[in-house]
């Protein structure tokens, strides 16, 4: 018994969705996720992956038949059959596409919002909290620090912290290397040292070219731009060591540009902490709770 | 035959000798194929260069050549590549030959601001390159980011300025040229909706080239100011905003995507019906596309910039702009693959290299369309996932166009036929050394591994040895291309007027044309992919019957 070509169409076409999603979710491409962050990028990712293959194996598929199925043989002089449109089958291939990256573009814009991207930097409130250390407020939705002249600030995704207890981090990027200053403990360091599951609040600044900041582990890329202030938010959750990797062309040097994110548990932090701050014995409790 | 008779007679109208495609020629198809030959000689150089790259990147230590060196390589690799070999050939080259052709006239609108334009590009590409020995070259990569390009070596920077100055003045002039060519020297009688794709992606890349690159160039003029005059436009220091560089920077260099990528689209619009002997699905869908993606790639250039701490509005906007270009690039892809459905597929190698080329480019816009997604475009931003998603888009889309639109034209700028076992060996060291080289930079990137380093952690070894040795297979892939243009162009076989059988314009005068194209009167082509009007009803061959060459009175 013949198969109606509907059924057939049907049936490759159930197949690779089935496929697509198959290797969305079963091939894993991207590294260790170890930031609160990253498991909501790797959802994405994931999304991406699938429709990504589900469309690229039907074309390719499509591709490959028609120049097997649709060859010339030796001798045949006939030219194929005259169709030049089809306003059905070009509305389809229309509407589908732009539902489909309308889904994405919504589904990723959600992904942002959940990063933390669409926290407005410069209203009051944040401005506020980034005045010097002494001032820092942890509530991001009060409005009263007007008489603190801030300047402006940028920011990426993972700029947003409503956490009390934020370790305030300030990273120097310079031809080449990172230097980390954290102002609770008056310490410098060439890796910055942060403790498993507290946010961090990285102020970036650069004084000579662009340098980005990127944590492939933690899916965090912040350029660190000449003349703007930056910050960038982020918490830890797997304990390890993971590259930090400067990501735009800063000099000749730029390829050995790197340094290491240590991610301790929290004893272990507090102990490192205690061994390099020369001002441990007065700040050593603080650093754990909250100044707001 | 009578056709040979009148090739007889255009005989004497052709100025004869080698000479004159090393002289100030005023017409198009010499200067069309001046930038082919120039640009392809820019692409050897290029590709050299690119191998200089994949050796350093053999090994995980910078140990191939001095780190300063590696930027002056990576800064000239790009430079070249996009504006002495992309931009000049799909634009000036195939532009020159054929447009005329298509819309009926002798040449184009402007043949010396034409001629003009082309003797831009020696002098540049020479400055570009001979700056490398004398001042030592830019290093600040093919973007020229201030703060960067401000403390490299001032001279290098300063030379790759006027150089890319010099390029995109060119290009201007050939976009009014082609704008004015389209629309004012159509052959009386023939509608703007009979012209063959080409001449709409045409006139889209232009208004693209003349609306963005004066941009560019004031840019670039404002940043050689902060060099040498020490100026402060972009200079931190002095209360500049580097920000805006890199804004006004991508206002053009993002059309500049579409200025690469457009044309390669309308030659692979005339191409595939020719050897599918089927009319080009849905054109006037086609035509629409086009200019939708003229007007959506003006407004997408900040995609460049999501961790340069733009606004989140902003990010947002640019996302959504971003995604949307794959709903016209989309419905041209589809139409393609109508166009081969059912159709009569010669497996030529100018088939081939345009089959691989929709391959390529889906991947590439797939990966596209990732990467306008700001978060995800957060963690891969200049990383090698970025590099490969760019090479699936200009060498695998455009490369691959260039390529399939040579095995396409060889016979008509020649007279003679290319040697199809050599041009298919040629496709599959390309194909297999083009995946072979950026598909495994995906991965890296995603792992981990920024763009523009000479050196890497040691755990990406393999994946980038395995990338150059694809790198190599490239290489050795222009050496069959080589030796079949150069020979082919005196032992292949002769091609005849019209070895397709095909029905645009070009193919309806002699090979090689006469200076002004057709002895007679140019013939009104309305339906330039008119293959296989009624099921089964007519031949290949017949189809030649109704290429007008008759219908002019010209037999």
């Amino acid at each position: 018994m013949p198969i109606p070509p509907a059924l057939v169409t049907l049936l490759l076409g159930m197949a690779l969705v089935l496929s697509g999603l198959w290797v969305g979710y079963n091939v894993d491409l991207l590294p260790l996720d170890a930031s609160a962050n990253a498991p909501v990028y790797d959802a994405l990712f994931r999304v991406l992956f699938s429709i990504g293959t589900i469309l690229f194996l039907g074309i390719v598929g499509l591709v490959v038949f028609s120049l097997v199925r649709f060859r010339r043989r030796p001798g045949d002089r006939v030219d194929g059959q005259a169709i030049e449109g089809n306003l059905l089958l070009e509305i389809v291939w229309t509407a589908i596409p732009a539902v489909v990256v309308l889904f994405v573009g919504i589904y990723s814009y959600d992904i942002y919002e959940r990063m933390g991207g669409m926290t407005t930097l410069n209203d009051h409130a944040t401005m506020h909290r980034m005045a010097p250390m002494e001032t820092l407020e942890a509530s991001v939705g009060s409005g009263d620090g007007g008489d603190t002249p801030a300047a402006r600030v940028w920011g990426g995704i993972g700029t947003r912290s409503d956490a009390a207890d934020v370790l305030p981090v300030e990273v120097t990027a310079l031809q080449f290397a990172f230097l980390f200053h954290y102002p609770e403990g008056d310490i410098t360091s060439g890796e910055l040292h942060v403790p498993n599951g507290r946010p961090v609040e990285l102020r970036l600044k650069a004084n000579d070219v662009i340098h980005a900041f990127w944590v492939p582990q933690f899916r965090l890329k912040q350029d660190v731009i000449p003349g703007q202030p930056t910050v960038l938010t982020f918490t830890p959750t797997k304990a390890g060591s993971y590259p930090i990797v400067c990501a735009e062309l800063c000099g000749p040097y730029h390829g050995g540009m790197r340094s290491t994110v240590v991610v301790h548990e929290p004893d272990d932090y507090e102990a490192w902490f205690q061994k390099n701050s020369p001002l441990a014995s007065t700040v050593a409790t603080a650093s754990a709770t909250p100044t707001g | 035959m009578t056709v040979a008779s009148a090739n007889a007679f255009q005989e004497s109208l052709q100025p004869q000798g080698w000479l004159r495609y090393f002289s100030f020629s005023l017409d198009h198809k010499v200067i069309g194929l001046q930038y082919l030959v120039t640009g392809f000689l820019f692409y050897l150089i290029g590709g050299a260069l690119a191998g200089v790259i994949r050796a350093e990147l053999a090994s995980p230590i910078s140990d191939f050549v001095s780190r300063e060196t590696y930027n002056e390589v990576l800064t000239l690799h790009g430079t070249v590549m996009i504006f002495l070999w992309i931009v000049p050939v799909v634009n000036g080259g195939f532009g020159n030959y054929l447009i005329p052709f298509y819309v009926g006239a002798r040449d184009m609108a402007f043949p010396r601001l034409n001629a003009v334009a082309f003797w831009m590009i020696p002098p540049a590409g020479i400055l570009l390159i001979a700056s490398h020995f004398i001042t030592g070259s830019s290093q600040s990569g093919w973007t020229a980011y201030p703060p960067l390009s401000l403390t490299t070596p001032a001279l290098a920077q300063v030379v790759w300025i006027v150089s890319v100055l010099l390029l995109g003045g060119s290009s201007i002039f050939g976009g009014i040229n082609f704008i004015a060519t389209v629309l004012k020297l159509r052959r009386p009688g023939l509608k703007l909706m009979q012209l063959p794709m080409y001449c709409w992606a045409m006139l889209g890349t232009s208004i693209l080239v003349v609306l963005s690159t004066p941009v560019l160039a004031g840019t670039l003029l404002l940043l050689s100011f902060d060099i040498v005059a020490h100026t402060g436009f972009f200079n931190p220091a002095m209360g500049g905003n580097v920000v805006v560089y890199q804004h006004l920077f991508w206002f053009y260099s993002h059309p500049a995507v579409y200025i690469m990528v457009l044309p390669a689209f309308g030659l692979v619009s005339e191409i595939l019906p020719i050897h599918a002997r089927k009319p080009l699905f849905g054109y006037t869908t086609m035509v629409y596309s086009i200019l939708a993606i003229v007007v959506l790639g003006l407004v997408v250039w900040a995609h460049h910039m999501f961790t340069s701490g733009t606004p989140p509005w902003m990010r947002l906007f640019f996302t959504i702009a971003t995604s949307f270009i794959a709903v016209p690039t989309g419905i041209k892809f589809f139409n393609w693959l109508a166009t081969l459905w059912g159709g009569k597929l010669a497996l030529n190698s100018a088939m081939l290299f345009s089959c691989a080329f929709i391959v390529n480019f889906v991947f590439g816009g797939i990966t596209g369309v990732a990467l306008a997604q700001v978060p995800f475009d957060i963690h891969v931003h200049d990383t090698y996932f970025v590099v490969g998603h760019f090479h699936y888009i200009v060498y695998g889309g455009t490369v691959f166009v260039i390529f399939a639109a040579i095995y396409h034209w060889y016979p008509k700028f020649t007279g003679r036929m290319l040697n199809e076992d050599l041009g298919r060996l040629h496709f599959l060291l390309t194909f297999v050394g083009f995946n072979l080289c950026f598909a495994p930079q995906h991965w890296l990137g995603l792992n981990g591994m920024p763009r523009r380093v000479a050196e890497y952690d040691p755990s990406f070894t393999t994946l980038n040895q395995i990338s150059s040795v694809g790198a190599l297979l490239m290489a050795v892939s222009s050496l069959p291309f080589l030796y079949n243009v150069l020979v082919s162009a005196f032992r292949g076989p002769l091609a005849g007027d019209n070895p397709w059988n095909a029905l645009t314009p070009e193919w309806l005068t002699s090979s090689p044309p006469p200076v002004e194209n057709w002895a007679g009167e140019a013939p009104l082509v309305e339906h330039p992919y008119g293959y296989g009007v009624a099921e089964t009803t007519l031949s290949v061959e017949a189809a030649t019957g109704r290429d007008l060459w008759s219908a002019t009175g010209r037999r």
